[in-house]
């Protein structure tokens, strides 16, 4: 009785939870055993070396490893409150993904106006009525601290916009479908350290409404935008836990020799 | 490793400047030069020609009766020398030929881009080409052989030749040019921005309309004009399977000649050099080139228009 009232307890707070995952890619064992969990509406970041598997931790939360042959999954990622297995064959990874968005390490606008960029994905949903669109496009700019910028010019094709905006367009265009989960992919590694602190900023912002995944190769950055990071290496999770714990006090030397520059 | 033997590279003793490498790479680029000079130098040969022959041609005939007459009689007694009708048999074969293979190669494109298993796609892009490669005067005679009679079933009242059968099976003709170069545009679309698409939940089928068409617009414009300018240019196809006389009609139920087709049948003649006739075909091949080039400016300004930028 006590252990499944605490279950319930826990299954509130934690807004996935990631069991014994492992992934393939082809022979290639690129994620072992990994178990985690996302706490609802904090930022959780995923650092490590290069090729650790952090990219392809994130992308397995919205099975974008399904649009190529040859990958299998194993184990188990829970989204709550619903609790189910988003990696289960009979979950169709386009209704993964449209509860779970993504950001990605480059901006990838699409060739069309910033309106149609921001309406993609409730036009993919079949939203039509101009009044919806209209007021979720400017919701979803407002939130990407982007509105004020792109007002007065919405049908203007995205490329005319720099760097720094053509990523917060990306996560307007993200916000857009209200995603319960927003993964970055080294959100910030192609933009300028201004554009990069507005994105940092935004992130902090953000999780008042959704719950963040982030992968970044910068640690000052996890430290300054996560609550939550996890180190790997070789495909293993090596530490996870508090932020400010794995940063200062680390309990595994990997992870300390990581953190303090002494590899990696 | 056992120790590495040092590597002896031949350094200049003498800093200085080295006549033998310079006269060398100024006879390269020479070289080159003159290759690329030779094709504008053909191109503009065979402009200069045009003009030259179609100016002799409309000392005798007014520009204003070439463009307005309809009637193209060159070789009566009652000679009449209207482009018209050429131009109108010329426009519906091209026609209908476009309306098979545009929609037919875009979606082989899309397939093969989007779509098609690695396997699928290997197979099938060698007989595609394959289909390109078949000589236009097989086609010419599929066309008159086998087209016709098949279609001569569905509508009974169909001549023996058609615009409509030349149009068809120039259309088949033109596919492999439309698919591939579209193919080849849309596979350039980069990766991450199909990801994109799918990440915010889109399907396959949503990506490659919404977001990869669109990305390789100028691309799909490209092989869309080059299939324009096939189709108008075609020769052999039209000439077996549309007939050789001059008919001015929009209805691709009706035999008809093309410019193309004139210009076979004239030149397989023997007019006397320098004769009226002999220059008509200048003038109708000055109307083609003036038609596809027309279409290649609208193709370029199109393409400068919407150029993308990744």
């Amino acid at each position: 009785m006590h252990e499944s009232t605490d279950v319930h307890a826990t299954s509130t707070q934690y807004k996935s939870e990631v069991r014994d995952l492992s992934f393939y890619y082809g022979e290639f064992n690129a994620l072992k055993n990994i178990n985690m969990v996302l706490h609802e509406k904090q930022v959780t970041a995923l650092i490590g070396p290069s090729g650790c598997g952090k990219s392809t931790f994130l992308r397995c939360f919205n099975r974008m490893h399904d649009l190529y042959p040859g990958n299998r999954y194993m184990g188990e990622i829970i989204l709550h409150p619903d609790d189910v297995n988003i990696l289960a064959s009979n979950v169709d990874p386009i209704e993964v993904r449209m509860r779970i968005s993504m950001v990605f390490q480059k901006p990838n606008p699409f060739p069309k106006s910033i309106y149609e960029n921001v309406a993609y994905g409730l036009r993919v949903r079949g939203v039509r009525q101009r009044a919806v669109l209209d007021e979720k496009v400017e919701e979803a700019l407002r939130d990407a601290a982007l509105w004020d910028e792109v007002k007065d010019r919405l049908n203007q094709l995205a490329f005319n916009l720099s760097g720094g905006q053509q990523q917060r367009l990306c996560i307007a265009r993200a916000l857009a479908t209200d995603p319960e989960i927003l993964l970055f992919d080294e959100p910030t590694s192609a933009l300028d350290p201004i554009a990069t602190a507005s994105i940092e900023e935004l992130i902090t912002d953000l999780k008042d409404k959704v719950t963040i995944l982030i992968v970044t190769h910068n640690m000052q950055q996890a430290a300054r935008v996560s609550d939550y990071t996890a180190y790997m290496y070789l495909g293993e999770l090596i530490e996870f836990g508090v932020t400010d714990t794995i940063f200062i006090k680390p309990k595994n030397k990997q992870t300390e020799d990581y953190i303090t520059g002494r590899f990696g | 490793m056992t120790a590495k033997s040092p590597v002896e590279i031949s350094q200049p003793r003498r800093l200085g400047y080295s006549f033998r490498r310079n006269l060398r790479e100024r006879f390269i680029e020479a070289l080159l030069f003159l290759t690329a000079f030779a094709s504008v130098a053909i191109t503009l040969a065979i402009v200069v020609m045009l003009v030259k022959e179609s100016y002799e041609f409309f000392q005798h005939v007014s520009i204003w009766d070439f463009l307005t007459d309809t009637q193209w009689t060159p070789l009566f007694d009652d000679a009449h020398y209207g482009i018209l009708p050429l131009v109108s048999g010329t426009l519906v074969s091209s026609a209908v030929a476009l309306l098979v293979a545009i929609p037919l190669g875009t979606i082989i494109a899309i397939y093969l881009s989007e779509f098609a298993p690695f396997t699928v796609r290997e197979i099938a892009k060698p007989f595609l080409e394959l289909l390109g490669g078949v000589p236009t005067i097989v086609y010419g005679y599929f066309a008159l052989l086998f087209v016709t009679p098949l279609l001569q079933q569905i509508f009974p009242e169909l001549p023996g030749f058609s615009l409509l059968s030349a149009g068809l099976v120039m259309g088949i003709m033109i596919i492999p040019y439309v698919s591939s170069l579209s193919e080849d545009a849309m596979r350039a679309v980069p990766m991450s921005m199909r990801e994109g698409s799918y990440a915010m939940g889109a399907t396959r089928f949503q990506t490659a309309i919404r977001v990869v068409m669109p990305a390789a617009y100028s691309g799909i414009a490209a092989a869309y004009i080059l299939g324009i300018s096939r189709a108008v240019g075609e020769t052999m196809v039209v000439a077996v399977a549309a007939g050789m006389q001059p008919n001015l009609t929009w209805n691709p139920m009706e035999p008809a000649a093309t410019i193309t087709a004139y210009i076979v049948q004239v030149s397989l003649g023997d007019l006397p050099h320098g004769s009226i006739g002999y220059q008509t075909i200048f003038a109708a091949g000055l109307t083609l080139l003036l038609m596809t080039l027309s279409f290649n400016i609208i193709g370029h300004i199109l393409r400068k228009r919407y150029r993308e930028i990744y």
